[in-house]
C-alpha cells in the first residue's frame, strides 16, 4: 500500500493535495451550525449529477414523449421513481442548502476582503445553478413547465431592439417548442453541470487560499505557533469530516423523509399543474415558478407603472435583473469595521432582519396571484429588498459597533 | 498521545461507521444498478409471440420476432431430417449436452414435433443471425457434401438442420432453442413452455 | 425529533396540497385515501376499466402492474377486466379511438393516468358526485359546461343543483335536489366513487405502495448512523479542550 502510493504520489501530486485541502488545512476551531452548508451542498451536486446520470438513460427530450418518458421512469423503469424523486427533492434541497450558505456570508460577513472572489465565484455559482433549474424545469413537459419556460424566455422580449430576436434565438422558434426542449436538455445535463463543477473547484481553491472565515469574523492567520499553524485552527480532516458526517447524516434524514413521504411537498417541490403534458394552447390557470424563484419572481412583477417613458415590463426584468446583480457588490457595499454580526450594532442587525422577512414574503407571494394584499405586500418588500443593499454603505458605516476579540470565542 | 482506553474506542467507532456507511453506500446502490435491466415496456414487447404455422409448407421457414430477435420456425421435410442422424462425427455437440434448449426439445431434433424445428436465429458466437441454406450440394456455394444447414457469414460458423454446431468454426454451441408450446396443431406460441415456465432451463 | 421533523413536513405538505380553487358554497370532502385495501382498489379499477376506459385512456398504466399490485390473478384480469387487448402488459389505451371522441365531444377525452395528481382527489370526487341536469344537458358543480355526459348516471340517476341568492345577487351552490333516483342509494354511490378516485391516486403514482415502507427502513437506518457518527465526532472532539 505504501509503495503504491509512493508510485502515485511521484506522478500527480497526491498527498500535497491531501494535506493542502484536509489533513493540513487548518479551519477555525469555533465553526457552528452555519458551516454546514457548504459541505451539504457539494454532496448535493453528487447527488444530482449522479441521478441526472441515471434519468438520462430512460428520458427522451422530445416533445412528443418528454411527459411519456418522465411517467416511464415513474413506472416502467425498475426502481426509476426513487431515482426521479431523488433529483426531484435533491434540486429543491440544492437551493435550500445554497440559500443558507449564502446567509452564512451575511451573518458573519464572509464575503469581505480578502474573500471577495470567493463570493464573487460562488455568486456565479449561484447563477449558474438558477440556470440549471430553470432549464431543468422544462423537461418533463408538463404544462407548468411549458408555460414557466415560454414566461420566462419572453422576459427578454421587453428589452428593446434586441429582446425579441433573443428571445426568439433562445427558443430556436417563435414558442417554446421541440427545439427548446432539445436545447434545455443540453444545456441541463452537459453545458451547465461541467461549468458548475469547474467553479465548484475554484470555490474550493479559492477559499482555502485565503482560509476561512469563522462565526467571530477575525483571521486566525495573525495568530500562528512557531510551526506556522494558527493557533485557533484545527485540521479539517479529522475533525471536520467527521463533524460534517453528522451534518450530512441529519440533512439525508430530512432529505429521505421529503423523498418517502411526501416528494411533492404540497406542491412545492412538484407541481399539480406539472401532471398535465405540455399545451400550447392552454396556460394553467395560475403560473408560477417554483419556490427557489418566486422572490425574483414577485420583484419581477411588482413594478406596474411605466415611469421615465420605459414600460413597466421592462422596468419588471431590469429590478430583477438588478436584485441579483446587487449581491455580487456586496463586498463593497459593507463599510462596517467589523465583520461577524456579533460586534454589529443595532443597525445592521435590524437591516438583515428586515430583508431575510422581506426575501421571505416575497418568495411566498410569488405563488400567489398578483392582487390585492399579495401586490401591496410584494411592492413593499421589493423595496425593502433594494433599500438592504442601497443603503449599505451608510448604516454599516455610521452603525455602533463593538470590539473584535483578538482570538476566537 | 490519550491513554490506550480512547485509542480503543475510537478505533472501534471508526470501524463501525465506517462499516455501516459503506453498507448504506452499497444498498443505495441497488436501486441504480437494478434500473438499468429490462424496464416493464420492454419485458411487455418481450412476452411470448402467437404463431400461426398452417400456412408453412414443408421445406419452408417463417421468421418471427420474440424479444426483438429472430426466431425460426423451420418445417422440415423428411429429407432434411434424415440428414440429421449422419452428422455426429462432424459435430460439436450433436447430443446438445452443453447447449440451451428446453428439456422437451434435447433431443436429436431439438424440437416437440420433429418436423417443427423453432429456433432463435442469433450465432451463439458473436450474436450476427446466419443465413439459411437449406439447398444441398455445390449449389449452395458451400461446397459438394453440403447437406443444408444454417451458415453464419460474419464469422463463418456452420450449422446443421437442427441448429447443431460443426466442429472448428468459432461458434461455440449449438443454436437456442426457445421455451415453445402448441396451443393447436397449427398455433404455436413462443416463450412459454408447455408447463407455462418462461425461463429456459439450461441443460 | 425524528417524529417531530415528520409530523411538521406532512403537516406542510397536508396543509398546502391541493390548493385548487372551489366554486363558493361547495365543501371541501374528507376523503381517506387507503391504499392498503385492496379489495376496494379492485372495486375501482373494475369501474375505471367498465365505464372511464372507454372514452378515456390510462396509457402510463399497463394492465399487468395494476393486476401485481391490487393482487388480481392472471387469470380473472383476463376474464374481467381485459376488454381491449389481449396482452396483459399492455398499457390501458382507450376503447373509443381519440379522433372519434373528439368528434363526439368536441375535444379529446384527456389522458387519466396522472389525473389524481393533478386535480387531486377531493376535486375528482366532487367531480364525480356533482353531475347535475340543467335543461337537456348536464353541467358539472366543480366544471362548468363540462363537455363530459355523466357516465354513471345509471348508478347515481339525475339531481338538481339548488342554488342560494346571496345579497350581492351572485349565487352560491347550496345542495342537491334528487330528481330521479339511480339504481345506487347516495351512501353507495358515495363509496363507489371514493373507491374510483382511491384507484386513480393508486394509478397516479403506483410507487406510492412501496414508498413509504422503504422510507422507514431507510430513516431508521439513518437513525442508527447518526448515534455513531455523533459519538464519533465527539470521541475526535473530546482531545481538543
Amino acid at each position: 500500500m505504501r509503495k503504491l502510493i509512493d508510485w502515485i504520489d511521484a506522478r500527480i501530486p497526491l498527498i500535497k493535495v491531501w494535506e493542502e485541502h484536509l489533513a493540513k488545512y487548518y479551519a477555525p476551531k469555533n465553526f457552528n451550525f452555519w458551516y454546514y452548508f457548504g459541505s451539504l451542498a457539494i454532496l448535493v451536486l453528487v447527488i444530482q449529477i449522479l441521478t441526472g446520470i441515471f434519468l438520462t438513460m430512460h428520458y427522451k427530450p422530445d416533445s412528443k414523449l418528454a411527459f411519456a418518458s418522465v411517467e416511464y421512469i415513474m413506472r416502467d423503469v425498475p426502481w426509476g421513481w426513487l431515482i426521479r424523486y431523488m433529483h426531484v427533492t435533491g434540486a429543491s434541497l440544492f437551493f435550500v442548502a445554497v440559500y443558507l450558505h449564502m446567509f452564512r456570508a451575511f451573518l458573519y460577513g464572509s464575503h469581505r476582503q480578502p474573500r471577495e472572489l470567493v463570493w464573487l465565484i460562488g455568486m456565479v455559482i449561484y447563477v449558474a445553478l438558477m440556470a440549471e433549474g430553470f432549464t431543468g424545469y422544462l423537461l418533463p413537459w408538463g404544462n407548468m413547465s411549458y408555460w414557466g419556460a415560454q414566461v420566462i424566455i419572453s422576459l427578454f422580449d421587453a428589452v428593446p431592439w434586441v429582446g425579441p430576436p433573443v428571445a426568439e434565438w433562445i427558443r430556436g422558434d417563435f414558442v417554446v417548442s421541440d427545439a427548446t426542449l432539445n436545447r434545455f436538455f443540453s444545456f441541463h445535463v452537459i453545458a451547465v453541470p461541467l461549468v458548475l463543477v469547474g467553479l465548484v473547484y475554484l470555490h474550493i481553491v479559492a477559499l482555502h487560499k485565503v482560509g476561512s472565515n469563522n462565526p467571530d469574523g477575525i483571521e486566525i492567520k495573525r495568530h500562528k505557533d512557531k510551526n506556522g499553524v494558527p493557533l485557533d485552527g484545527i485540521p479539517f480532516h479529522p475533525y471536520y469530516s467527521v463533524k460534517d458526517m453528522v451534518g450530512v447524516t441529519v440533512f439525508m434524514m430530512v432529505f429521505v423523509a421529503i423523498m418517502f413521504f411526501a416528494p411533492e411537498l404540497g406542491g412545492w417541490f412538484l407541481e399539480h399543474d406539472n401532471f398535465v403534458p405540455a399545451n400550447s394552447l392552454q396556460t394553467p390557470p395560475e403560473i408560477k415558478p417554483l419556490w427557489y424563484f418566486t422572490p425574483y419572481y414577485s420583484i419581477l412583477r411588482a413594478n406596474t407603472v411605466n415611469f421615465f417613458w420605459i414600460s413597466a415590463k421592462l422596468w419588471g426584468v431590469f429590478f430583477m435583473g438588478l436584485s441579483i446583480v446587487l449581491f455580487f457588490f456586496l463586498p463593497w457595499l459593507d463599510r462596517s469595521p467589523v465583520k461577524s454580526i456579533r460586534y454589529r450594532g443595532w443597525m445592521y442587525k435590524t437591516a438583515l432582519t428586515i430583508f431575510v422577512i422581506s426575501f421571505i414574503i416575497l418568495g411566498y407571494v410569488g405563488v400567489k396571484p398578483p392582487e390585492g394584499i399579495y401586490k401591496t405586500l410584494a411592492q413593499i418588500c421589493t423595496i425593502l429588498y433594494f433599500a438592504f443593499f442601497f443603503l449599505m454603505p451608510w448604516y454599516t458605516k455610521y452603525d455602533r459597533t463593538k470590539p473584535e476579540p483578538d482570538r476566537v470565542t | 498521545m490519550s491513554d490506550e482506553g480512547t485509542d480503543q474506542t475510537r478505533r472501534q467507532l471508526l470501524a463501525i461507521t465506517t462499516g455501516l456507511g459503506l453498507a448504506g453506500t452499497a444498498v443505495a446502490s441497488i436501486p441504480f444498478v437494478l434500473s438499468m435491466q429490462p424496464s416493464a415496456r420492454a419485458r411487455a414487447l418481450g412476452a411470448p409471440v402467437e404463431v400461426d404455422i398452417s400456412k408453412l409448407e414443408a421445406g419452408q421457414r417463417l421468421v418471427v420476432e420474440w424479444r426483438g430477435k429472430p426466431v425460426w420456425i423451420v418445417n422440415r421435410t423428411r429429407k432434411m431430417l434424415d440428414t440429421l442422424p449422419g452428422m455426429a462425427r462432424k459435430l460439436v455437440d450433436p447430443s446438445s449436452d452443453a447447449s440451451e434448449q428446453p428439456s422437451y426439445a434435447t433431443n436429436e431434433w431439438r424440437s416437440i414435433k420433429p418436423e417443427i424445428l423453432i429456433l432463435v436465429g442469433i450465432c451463439t458466437h458473436l450474436g450476427c443471425s446466419p443465413l439459411a441454406k437449406f439447398v444441398e450440394g455445390a449449389a449452395s456455394g458451400l461446397g459438394e457434401d453440403w447437406p443444408g444447414g444454417f451458415f453464419c457469414p460474419c464469422h463463418g460458423s456452420f450449422f446443421d438442420l437442427a441448429g447443431r454446431v460443426y466442429k472448428g468454426v468459432p461458434a461455440p454451441s449449438n443454436l437456442v432453442v426457445p421455451p415453445h408450446a402448441y396451443l393447436s396443431d397449427t398455433r404455436i406460441i413462443v416463450g412459454v413452455s408447455p408447463d407455462g415456465v418462461e425461463k429456459n432451463r439450461k441443460a | 425529533m425524528k417524529r417531530l421533523c415528520l409530523a411538521i413536513l406532512l403537516y406542510t405538505a397536508s396543509t398546502t396540497a391541493s390548493a385548487a380553487g372551489l366554486p363558493a358554497g361547495v365543501k371541501q370532502p374528507h376523503l381517506e385515501i387507503d391504499l392498503s385495501d385492496k379489495e376496494s382498489l379492485q372495486r375501482g379499477a373494475r369501474t375505471f376499466i367498465n365505464y372511464c376506459l372507454s372514452c378515456h385512456s390510462a396509457a402510463y398504466m399497463r394492465y399487468n402492474r395494476m393486476a401485481k399490485d391490487l393482487g388480481i390473478d392472471e387469470e380473472s384480469l383476463r376474464d374481467n377486466l381485459l376488454f381491449v387487448t389481449d396482452k396483459v402488459g399492455d398499457v390501458m389505451k382507450a376503447a373509443m379511438p381519440a379522433e372519434d371522441a373528439k368528434l363526439w365531444f368536441g375535444t379529446a377525452p384527456p389522458d387519466l393516468t396522472v389525473v389524481a395528481r393533478s386535480r387531486g382527489p377531493e376535486w375528482l370526487y366532487l367531480y364525480m358526485t356533482g353531475f347535475y341536469r340543467e335543461g337537456s344537458r348536464w353541467n358539472n358543480i366543480v366544471f362548468p359546461n363540462v363537455a363530459m355526459p355523466h357516465v354513471l348516471y345509471e348508478w347515481q340517476g339525475e339531481q338538481r343543483a339548488v342554488f342560494e341568492t346571496m345579497e350581492d345577487g351572485s349565487k352560491q351552490f347550496d345542495h342537491f335536489e334528487v330528481v330521479r333516483p339511480g339504481s345506487m342509494k347516495k351512501e353507495e354511490y358515495d363509496a363507489a366513487i371514493r373507491e374510483l378516485v382511491n384507484f386513480l391516486v393508486y394509478m397516479g403514482e403506483p410507487a406510492r405502495l412501496v414508498r413509504y415502507r422503504i422510507g422507514v427502513y431507510v430513516l431508521i437506518f439513518l437513525g442508527i448512523f447518526l448515534i455513531f457518527t455523533y459519538l464519533l465526532k465527539r470521541e475526535y472532539w473530546k482531545q481538543l479542550h
